[in-house]
Parts: C-alpha cells; sequence; structure tokens
C-alpha cells in the first residue's frame, strides 16, 4: 500500500502499562454540560417534592372521593378557597416575571437603569405576592389540622411559599449587586440563573394555583 | 430533549406556555369536568408526541470537510474492535491502489447512556484507546500505514469532528454483520450518508465472536 507515513503518537499514549496512570483528556463535541446535568437534577428533584404533595391532594380528592369538594369543614361549613385572591396574586406574580425578563434583557444591552429597575419591581412584586399570601392564611379560616385538605392545601401552597422566600432572597442579592455595578453586557451569568429559577417559581404557582383554587 | 430552563429567556417563553397548557384546561373543565380531563389528556398526549417527533421530519444540514491538500487520497475509517477484520485490510488495500493515500482511524469511546450522562468517559477511552492500538498494530502488519484517534462515544459525531480536522475524501464505517451491529441497529451507516456530504462505504466484517463493548462494535 502506498499510504503516507503518519505519526502513531495519538494511539500511542494510551498504551497498556500506563494507561491507568493519567486521565486520558476530556473530549467535549458531545459531552453533556455538567450545567445542563445539574438543572435536570434540579428540576427532577423539585418535581419529585411538588409531585408528592400533588399525590396526596389527588389521593384525598379522588380516592377518598368526599361528596363535597372542597370538603365540609368538621363544624358543618364549606370550605372556601380565596381564589379571587389567589388570582390577583397570580397576576402580580406572572407580571413579576415580566419584569424578570425586562431586567435580563436590559442588562444584555448595556442599560443598567433598566436592570435595577427591573430587579427592584421584580423584588417587590415577589414580597408582596408572599405578603398576600401570608394575610390570607391568616383570614382563611381553617388549619392545617383540620382535616386532609387543609393539611394539602397548606402544604402546597406554603410549599410554593417557601420557594417564593428563597427567590425573595436571590433576588435580593441580584438586586443589590445590579445597583452596585457587578453585572455587565458580557457577565450577567447570575442574573441569567436567578431569572430561570425565578420563573421556575412563577410555574410552579401556576400549577398550584390551577390545582388548588380552580379545579 | 431541550432543556426548558436553559436561559432565561427560555424560561420566560416556559411560563408563558405553562399559562396556555392550563387555561385551555380550565377552559374545558369549566364547561364539563370530564372535557377538562380529555382536553388535559389530548394537550398531554400533543405535547409529548411534538416533544419527540419534532427535528426527526427535518431534512440534515450535510456537512462537507474542507479541502486538503491535492495528490493524495485521505480515508476516515470509523470502527471499533472490527477494525482488525480482514474485510476491511482488503477494502482499505483497494481503495488505496494508485495514489498516494492517508488514513486516519477513529475508535469511539463507546460509552453506557448512564456514564454518558454523567461524564464518567475515562474508562470508555481507555478502553478504545487499546482496541486502537492493537487495530494499528493488525493494520501495520498488513502493510497499512495510517495514524489512530479517539472519537467521541457517537459515532456520527466522531466523524464530524474527524472531518473537521482531516478532510478526509471517503468515510469506511465497518461493523459487525446484521444481526450483531448495534450500530446497524442505530442507523449509523443511513445516518452518516445523509448527513454528511461525502460517500460512504459500508464494510461488514464478521469477526466469529460476540462484542463485549457497551456499543457492541
Amino acid at each position: 500500500m502506498s499510504a503516507a507515513a503518519e505519526a502513531h503518537g495519538h494511539a500511542g499514549g494510551h498504551g497498556h502499562g500506563d494507561a491507568n496512570l493519567h486521565p486520558p483528556p476530556i473530549h467535549y463535541s458531545s459531552r453533556i454540560n455538567p450545567l445542563i446535568v445539574g438543572i435536570f437534577l434540579f428540576i427532577g428533584s423539585e418535581i419529585m417534592l411538588f409531585g408528592s404533595f400533588f399525590t396526596v391532594y389527588f389521593f384525598d380528592r379522588v380516592v377518598a372521593n368526599p361528596p363535597h369538594w372542597p370538603p365540609i369543614s368538621p363544624e358543618g361549613i364549606p370550605y372556601e378557597r380565596p381564589w379571587f385572591v389567589a388570582l390577583v396574586n397570580t397576576c402580580i406574580l406572572v407580571t413579576s416575571s415580566f419584569t424578570m425578563h425586562w431586567a435580563t434583557t436590559s442588562i444584555k444591552r448595556g442599560n443598567r437603569a433598566g436592570l435595577c429597575a427591573g430587579m427592584t419591581l421584580t423584588f417587590l412584586l415577589g414580597l408582596t405576592f408572599l405578603l398576600t399570601q401570608v394575610i390570607e392564611y391568616h383570614r382563611i379560616g381553617f388549619n392545617t389540622s383540620n382535616t386532609a385538605f387543609a393539611a394539602t392545601f397548606f402544604g402546597l401552597t406554603g410549599l410554593h411559599g417557601f420557594h417564593v422566600f428563597v427567590g425573595l432572597t436571590i433576588l435580593l442579592a441580584m438586586t443589590i449587586r445590579s445597583f452596585r455595578g457587578h453585572f455587565s453586557p458580557e457577565h450577567h451569568h447570575g442574573i441569567e440563573v436567578g431569572g430561570i429559577y425565578w420563573h421556575f417559581v412563577d410555574v410552579m404557582w401556576i400549577v398550584v394555583y390551577v390545582t388548588v383554587y380552580v379545579l | 430533549m431541550r432543556n426548558p430552563f436553559k436561559t432565561e429567556a427560555d424560561a420566560f417563553r416556559f411560563v408563558w406556555l405553562t399559562i396556555a397548557y392550563f387555561a385551555v384546561i380550565v377552559a374545558g373543565a369549566a364547561i364539563n369536568t370530564w372535557l377538562g380531563v380529555v382536553v388535559f389528556v389530548l394537550e398531554t398526549a400533543g405535547l409529548a408526541w411534538w416533544l419527540i417527533t419534532r427535528g426527526k421530519r427535518e431534512e440534515p444540514i450535510r456537512e462537507a470537510p474542507p479541502a486538503h491538500p491535492a495528490g493524495e487520497r485521505r480515508l476516515l475509517v470509523v470502527a471499533n474492535e472490527t477494525v482488525c477484520g480482514p474485510e476491511l485490510l482488503a477494502e482499505l488495500h483497494r481503495h488505496a491502489q494508485g495514489s498516494p493515500t492517508r488514513v486516519l482511524v477513529v475508535s469511539p469511546a463507546l460509552n453506557t447512556p448512564l456514564k454518558h450522562w454523567v461524564s464518567d468517559e475515562d474508562g470508555a477511552r481507555s478502553a478504545a484507546a487499546e482496541r486502537l492500538e492493537a487495530s494499528l498494530v493488525a493494520m501495520r502488519a498488513a502493510g497499512i500505514e495510517a495514524r489512530g484517534e479517539i472519537g467521541d462515544g457517537d459515532p456520527l459525531q466522531a466523524i464530524a469532528d474527524a472531518l473537521a480536522t482531516f478532510a478526509p475524501d471517503e468515510v469506511i464505517i465497518s461493523t459487525h454483520p446484521e444481526g450483531r451491529s448495534n450500530w446497524l441497529e442505530r442507523d449509523v451507516v443511513a445516518g452518516a450518508r445523509a448527513r454528511f456530504a461525502l460517500p460512504v462505504t459500508h464494510v461488514v466484517v464478521d469477526l466469529g465472536v460476540t462484542a463485549d463493548s457497551p456499543g457492541g462494535e
């Protein structure tokens, strides 16, 4: 064969004897990005967490199948779900997704004022949502120990409320960093990641609202 | 599957998709509870179908290698253990007649899906390196000078990578016979012909043994 001679070094470096002394070089072309694996694991764990609460909720609603839904309280009064206040709260949270997206878009375009305004509004809207939910808890008229419905109601909305609290903590840090000028059109990873989390919280609330308050 | 939370813009779009998804269900349930259930099932099934089939009907963009110096012929051989087979060596001899020929052997680092997802590819690459070296020795003994590289675990991606650096005139894919070849089951040969704008030759090598590597080639 008239093949041109070429070096064999590529294969020779991975010999039998010293193959395990050093890790082989990393190949990136179709390697799964660790960040992608991480976000999938996070979403998966959240789905399992919320899923377990939804399972309890639907078990109570479908399998136990009480004659009325929401069920009648031990005092003989039907439970009232504050769907209208929750609808207003839903609008507030969806609006906060808008302002979050505005903030991200602003920093991508180098508009720092837009970033600061967007982050401040997002934080305030999120805080309004959480405070409204706390006030509703005080006015709702039943407690976790009343029935299975009451327990799952507080469990699901409370679990989401905890996520909002975590999100607000992240948003506060992002807002402070925005005012300190830590982000630029080239470096705004912190805004992107925090924004993703906030939208995730929004998505989960839509699922919780429709399931618990509407259907 | 595309990650719906890959970027903030993707996540924002997902919020709107979620709103639209549930709005239709609520509208159906407002008319009749069972209509809501039907809407939920139909929407979910439609969404699953779209996620599974999207992109599959699109014609792939054919990738062509860059030009290389005139006066030589370049062959890219993609194989794992079947590179030692006499059928492949005979094919290489046939292709190399008449002009100087450079041969690059790519041995994909075949891995299990779980290890691929957690980026645990050290073992797969070490195994591929050992197979590759044995192949090069066998080729040298048959009078074929070639160099070798360990490729990506996905054979098509390994070819695409080699196209960028080696610029071959032809790709030769060596597989086990039908029924014993995972690559044939995964349509690697057909996929290469659809994806790459250069001749793809398929050589079947019957080594008479069952492969024990993760990819089975």
